[in-house]
């Protein structure tokens, strides 16, 4: 016996229907050319490669695509998106398996996810992004407690690193209110927040 | 009247979601229904004896079919009613399949719908007269249009058959995009050598006149009797002097002119012969370049011309043909490549499409048949061929296949490494489509005998690597990986478009042209020549992306339908015409206006002026009808009281 992944048993149709409904797009133009995982400049920390995702949500093979390491490793770059000779938004896609992902309390690649929240308690907090804070907050969860600081000289050099936060009046709280509002939605959803 | 119907259950098509027996049981109440039946199929031979039967047996004076559109069988019923003996307008269609059967799957719905629209019918045709068909003569010569492999052969085989040609080709040889390529695949023949001599027969055929570097201005009239303005751009050469001896194009000083024959991959003279094999074999000079017309001064090519032949106050001129059928062959272009930025949107020299790629090869090319780069004029080591370029991309607005860039991919890929034997060429490609004969193997050969490497991708970019090469980021999907490619020249396999300014000709030839502006045939697959105005065909791409051999077939049929055309002396036309109530017409002259053959002439009837319609030039739209303020011109067999009946049939419950 190999291992095949059994597409009778596997398929899930109504995972397909649901990224397409959550991102907008209809997955089933793709033809495979393979020209979002050509330009795709994250590609190399991938556990599979971006067409090949969007092969797993056409298939209906949810394990496969949520549980890969490559949703979380996507930059956002969106150029997958420009390239794409059939006008998908594959960056949407992506984004959406991050959502379901989450939904379902999988996350392959939890430092990206601890990066994400250390990024929004400094803007959460001060309405703008705080780099030092953002910094010294990712090095506390995620315990990598030396990540890049070599780079932390040339950039203070550079100015491009604040050690004191810049509030913007009144602005800070406005942008509290606006998560402060998403997270009571979380909740009544039942959505992780 | 005696009216007989027949409820058609086209096997299961309509007989699946209609219950043809009760329409028929309902029909049988209708006025004047005498007998209705539903067979099988009524179109076959035991159902159109059954019609013509019942019509003898139950003396039937009119008969209703209910079944498919009137496109495809009501010429076979009409048919079928005159072999019985009664006039074809005493014929009507219900539509229960296209409308009906095909579009719903309530059965109870459906029978009530396949019922009133029998009732329609019924009523129609109650008001129908018999109509009878005039004849007109026919003007035996046809108008080619385009000079591709697709126009020469549909003129050479009009020819043939005894029937003169005019043909007309907008560049100043004929030759198409056939007479540019270096080899035909997949036998890798030269192609001015299996091009060359059908060029000559047409300059040599007695029954062909070649109107080159000319193109058609205006088109009136209707199958049979064609009247087309031709416009003969000025070439600044009196073609009938104009030996093709090249002594001017030797001495013109302005040796900086875009080479359009040679799809800017070089420069050439202002006065011009296209190339060695050109036919005509005349120079043209082009007026944007020449320094006589641009600096008021030169005059080197009349001084050298031996035959005094240059003419520099050269005037278009237009000339006036009659004929009796039309062949569209126009052809393609390729689309603008340049929208791929990611490709360098031109400004890269060593990114060339496959055509400037031919010209490079061959031997009458810019380069002598030496394949190097533009840039700097070295061999290419590693060539990349890119598929799909402007072809399967809906986000350039070309989502169709353009059919034959796989084929001469792998051809170019073959003869690179012919010309340059420690070469290696890359082919980025999709799905290899070779469906046609012997090109699968062709396909296969380029791999296992010419060693190119096969990539199953698209390519994301391409930049310059700034040591004079290109890298080339694709992916290789069967590897699962994005690969990188140095490449010393990039081919790139354009797609194609339909041929600039087919939308304004379809409008002149009145023919239909799709989303793209690829002319329409009458049917995809039955009737893939003709198109839905009569007398005139299609041949080679035009009509849609196909390769050498299939536009050669194409020209032929459209050959062979234009000699069946002319086969009759006379044609007969359809009486489904306008006719005017000089009693009632005021003579307003809004139908005069209106009318888009220009059908309707004013006449003098006892000193009044009145409307009259031109019988064999109308073509029964009906837009007078409409536009008539009196209600005094009617369009036999779509008048207004047998319109009324219909819409009171369908008002009564």
């Amino acid at each position: 016996m190999n291992d095949a992944i059994n597409l009778s048993r596997m398929r899930d149709a109504a995972f397909t229907a649901e990224v397409e409904a959550q991102s907008g797009q209809n997955v089933s133009t793709c033809y495979q050319c393979g020209n979002c995982t050509a330009g795709c400049p994250a590609g190399f920390v991938y556990d599979r490669q971006v067409n090949q995702i969007m092969r797993g949500v056409q298939l209906g093979l949810k394990d496969e695509v949520l549980n890969s390491r490559s949703i979380w490793m996507c930059l956002s770059c969106s150029t997958c998106s420009l390239r794409c000779p059939n006008n998908i938004d594959v960056a949407a896609v992506m984004e959406t398996l991050r959502h379901m992902a989450r939904k379902e309390g999988r996350v392959a690649v939890p430092k990206v996810e601890k990066f994400w929240f250390s990024f929004l308690d400094t803007v959460r907090a001060f309405g703008r992004t705080y780099e030092i804070g953002t910094m010294a907050l990712y090095m506390m969860r995620s315990l990598r407690l030396f990540t890049d600081l070599d780079l932390a000289p040339e950039a203070l050099k550079k100015k491009k690193l604040g050690f004191r936060p810049h509030v913007i009046p009144g602005g800070a709280d406005a942008v509290a209110r606006i998560m402060q509002r998403y997270k009571e939605r979380a909740k009544r959803e039942g959505v992780r927040p | 009247m005696r009216i007989g119907v027949f409820i058609c259950h086209c096997g299961s098509n309509i007989g699946g979601t209609v219950d043809c027996a009760k329409v028929a049981e309902i029909a049988r109440g209708f006025p004047d229904v005498v007998y209705a039946d539903d067979p099988m199929y009524t179109c076959a031979e035991p159902g159109q004896a059954a019609i013509e039967a019942a019509i003898h047996e139950h003396r039937l004076d009119g008969v209703v079919v209910a079944s498919c559109t009137p496109r495809m069988h009501e010429p076979t019923f009409r048919r079928t009613v005159e072999r019985a003996g009664l006039n074809r307008y005493m014929f009507e269609m219900a539509n229960i399949r296209e409308h009906v059967s095909w579009i719903g799957r309530d059965k109870e719905a459906n029978t009530n719908k396949a019922a009133e629209l029998v009732r329609l019918a019924v009523e129609k045709l109650r008001n129908n007269k018999p109509l009878a068909a005039k004849s007109f003569d026919v003007t035996k010569k046809v108008l080619v249009i385009g000079g591709g492999v697709a126009g020469i052969q549909a003129a050479l085989d009009c020819a043939d058959g005894g029937v003169p040609v005019i043909l007309v080709e907008r560049e100043a040889t004929i030759g198409g995009k056939m007479a540019k390529l270096d080899k035909t695949f997949p036998t890798v023949d030269c192609s001015a050598c299996i091009l060359g001599p059908k060029m000559v027969d047409v300059a040599q055929h007695p029954n062909i006149t070649l109107y080159a570097y000319s193109e058609v201005e205006d088109i009136s009239g209707y199958v049979g009797n064609f009247t087309v303005k031709i416009r003969k751009r000025a070439t600044y050469v009196d073609w009938s002097k104009c030996t093709g001896c090249g002594a001017c194009t030797e001495k013109c000083p302005s040796k900086k002119t875009p080479d359009a024959f040679n799809e800017f991959t070089g420069p050439t003279t202002a006065i011009t012969i296209a190339f060695p094999q050109a036919i005509p074999k005349k120079a043209v000079i082009n007026a944007a370049h020449c320094r006589q017309f641009v600096k008021g001064k030169c005059g080197v090519c009349a001084k050298i011309c031996p035959t005094g032949a240059i003419s520099y106050d050269m005037q278009d001129e237009i000339v006036t043909e009659e004929v009796g059928s039309i062949v569209a062959a126009t052809g393609y272009d390729l689309m603008d490549w340049t929208v791929y930025e990611e490709y360098g949107g031109g400004r890269y020299p060593d990114v060339i499409t496959s055509l400037q790629y031919e010209r490079i090869m061959s031997a009458s090319g810019p380069t002598g048949g030496h394949i190097v780069r533009p840039s700097d004029g070295r061999e290419p080591q590693k060539v990349v061929f890119i598929q799909c370029v402007g072809s399967r991309d809906r986000s350039v607005g070309r989502p169709y296949c353009s059919g034959f860039c796989c084929m001469y991919t792998a051809k170019q890929a073959v003869l690179t490494k012919d010309h340059i034997p420690n070469s290696q060429s890359y082919v980025f490609y999709m799905d290899i489509r070779a469906p046609g004969k012997m090109y699968d193997e062709f396909t296969r050969r380029a791999v296992e005998e010419y060693g190119t490497e096969y990539i199953r991708g698209r390519v994301s970019s391409i930049y310059p690597d700034g040591n004079g090469q290109y890298v080339v980021m694709g992916v290789d999907t069967l590897l699962g990986e994005p690969v990188e490619i140095r490449a010393d020249l990039v081919v790139l396999a354009v797609g194609i478009e339909a041929s600039k300014g087919s939308p304004q000709l379809a409008e002149k030839l009145r023919i239909s042209y799709d989303h793209y502006g690829f002319f329409m045939e009458s049917h995809v697959k039955l009737k893939p020549v003709e198109t839905n105005t009569a007398g005139v065909f299609l041949a080679g791409v035009c009509q849609g992306a196909k390769d050498i051999p299939a536009s050669v077939a194409q020209g032929s049929a459209a050959a062979a339908k234009v000699l069946a055309l002319f086969a009759r002396d006379k044609l007969e036309s359809d009486p489904q015409i306008a006719q005017v109530d000089i009693r009632r017409c005021v003579n307003c002259g809004k139908c005069i206006r209106c009318c888009p053959f220009g059908a309707i002439k004013e006449v003098e009837i006892r000193g009044e002026g009145k409307a009259q319609v031109i019988e064999t030039v109308c073509q029964g739209c009906g837009l007078c009808t409409a536009t008539c303020p009196q209600g005094a011109i009617q369009l036999s067999h779509a008048t207004d009281n047998q319109i009324l009946a219909e819409v009171n049939a369908l008002c009564q419950c």
